[in-house]
């Protein structure tokens, strides 16, 4: 139960049932279509860059609370920072869910995100909330095939 | 705990003790996150019989030895032992002939044989092999791949908004160009029955073979392949309380006489040379290299485990077990139940307002409740429904009214977590 409550924390049920910049961004080049072909969860995200700093970031997708919100508290995240910076959040993040480093390690770095320690208690659902982070990578570099978390 | 609506312990308590099975399946003794654990998954993969565990035990303990090529007096016990279940195995499914029992690894194997060995001589370029909508992809795909390497095309065959065939539809579907009609006994995704007698003879009055799945099927109704008049039914040991990594396809020998081998190996030929091979008569000529011994010898005690239970008393139990499952889950408010066949067994699918079927089964899960998450490998049938996944209950004969209630209690939970 407890852990349940870890899970799903408020935020992350907030962000499930209304999704922050749930929406295509039409002119850019870059975007990218991710899926979990054991569940069937599939999203899109879309970046707009200025330079190598991530002016705007969206997704488009259906999926359980976990991969929807991660979606959408990503792409409040990503917005602003350069690519790189980018990156490194990804980095963290993953280390995060899979439980290889605290909350309070991270925090700094990863801000509202931590909200996610709880998935690590959980590993089949760390693909859920990875989903997103790695089809940004793709769409970070323009990759041309979906990635999937298989 | 007793449930509404549902005499307690069981519906017939006389002829149908839930409590005595129970207690010969070892593993429903355990808790999951401190709760016990009520498994609810029995379509993925059900639990094993004590008399199961104990004869794979046994063997590799005191039989272990390789079948039909030894002298020696345990390779002779182990080939009478896997032998004496091809003999079961033929009785159980009433076939007519032990020859036309071969044994494989699983369901999915059996229909990649069929399609490899049967297939590729029955149909050709600009044929048309007959698909039904509600496969599992392991009745699908496997056509696809013969259709591709024959220059044929599938065809998938239509459910209705309750998840039952489309018989007039499919009646329709048959033209001069099908070869081939696929379909399953039991839906995996929605618990559907098919009428299988009454499709066959549609399909063979158009002079087309028709291949059954029959892994859904086995452990909740009995399964008479003379009667069904099939041309091949396949299905797996794991799904009908036996181990793992064996299944069977059940062909008719002419068919299967004629045959070509689906894999070359050992055990399966008369006589080799680099002059050339002659293949063993059926159903050794299916049966390259060493097969699963220890596990066919484990499906003979599920066979005799499900006959013991008796299939009349086992149906009349899971039916109202299953109906009350429908009526209870289907009350839950949010729930929308996938498919609403008139015949069903086994399977209870559905989906929630609040929460998407991973989130459901992950609050469920903490309840001690194991259910399925997922498209279940029937991507055409969540298309069907438009639907991407659902949260599939599926029951065997040891589940009881209680486990429903505790399963219901947990869809309460998640429209308090969710809602």
């Amino acid at each position: 139960m407890a852990e349940l409550k870890q899970l799903y924390q408020e935020v992350i049920l907030d962000h499930n049932r209304s999704p922050r910049n749930f929406r295509e961004i039409s002119d850019t080049p870059h975007h990218a279509e991710g899926h979990n072909p054991l569940c069937g969860d599939n999203l899109k995200v879309w970046v707009e860059l200025d330079g190598d700093v991530i002016a705007d970031a969206s997704f488009i997708g259906n999926g359980c609370a976990i991969s929807k919100a991660s979606a959408s508290l990503m792409t409040q995240a990503v917005k602003g920072k350069r690519v790189s910076e980018a990156k490194e959040l990804f980095a963290s993040f993953q280390k995060l869910v899979t439980g290889q480093v605290s909350p309070q390690e991270s925090k700094e770095v990863l801000g509202k995100l931590i909200l996610f320690a709880g998935v690590s208690e959980f590993p089949v659902r760390v693909k859920c909330a990875s989903l997103s982070w790695h089809t940004l990578n793709a769409a970070l570099e323009d990759a041309s095939e979906a990635v999937t978390t298989e | 705990m007793s449930a509404p609506g549902l005499p307690s312990p069981g519906v017939n308590a006389v002829s149908y003790d839930v409590d005595a099975i129970r207690a010969d399946f070892p593993i429903l003794e355990q808790t999951v996150h401190g709760r016990p654990l009520v498994y609810l998954d029995n379509a993925a993969t059900a639990q094993k019989p004590r008399v199961v565990i104990d004869a794979v035990d046994r063997f590799f303990r005191q039989q272990n030895a390789n079948i039909h090529r030894g002298v020696h007096a345990l390779s002779a016990e182990a080939t009478v032992a896997y032998d004496a279940v091809r003999a079961k195995v033929r009785a159980f499914i009433n076939a007519q002939d032990d020859r036309e029992i071969i044994f494989v690894r699983g369901t999915t194997e059996a229909i990649n044989l069929v399609a490899q060995s049967f297939g590729r001589g029955a149909v050709g370029r600009g044929d048309e092999i007959l698909v039904s909508e509600m496969e599992h992809h392991s009745n699908l795909v496997p056509w696809q791949l013969l259709a591709e390497q024959v220059g044929a095309v599938v065809k998938p065959a239509p459910i209705t908004s309750e998840g039952e065939l489309d018989l007039d539809a499919l009646r329709a579907a048959f033209s001069d160009r099908t070869k081939l009609f696929a379909v399953t006994h039991v839906s995996n995704a929605l618990g559907t029955v098919n009428p299988i007698a009454e499709i066959v003879a549609t399909a063979h009055a158009s002079g087309v073979p028709v291949v059954v799945d029959g892994a859904q099927a086995v452990p909740h109704i009995p399964v008479d392949v003379t009667a069904l008049g099939c041309d091949f039914y396949a299905f797996s040991g794991h799904k009908m309380f036996g181990p793992t990594g064996v299944g069977v396809l059940y062909g008719r020998a002419e068919l299967l006489e004629a045959m070509p081998p689906y894999q070359g190996g050992g055990g399966m030929i008369a006589s080799v040379s680099f002059e050339g091979t002659t293949y063993a008569p059926i159903p050794t000529r299916f049966e390259a290299g060493t097969p699963a011994i220890a596990e066919v010898i484990g499906l003979g005690p599920a066979i005799d485990y499900l006959n013991e239970v008796g299939f009349e008393a086992l149906m009349a139990y899971e039916d109202e077990l299953v109906g009350y499952a429908v009526e209870q889950i289907g009350s839950v408010p949010g729930v929308r139940l996938i498919g609403t066949p008139e015949e069903r067994v086994g399977v209870v699918s559905f989906v929630m307002d609040a929460a998407h079927p991973h989130d459901v089964g992950t609050v469920l899960d903490q309840d001690g409740v194991a259910v399925r998450a997922g498209h279940h490998c029937s991507q055409p049938v969540m298309d069907h429904f438009g639907v991407p996944a659902t949260v599939r209950a599926s029951f065997a004969l040891y589940n009881t009214p209680e486990e429903i209630d505790t399963l219901v209690a947990g869809l309460h939970h998640v429209n308090e977590i969710f809602g």
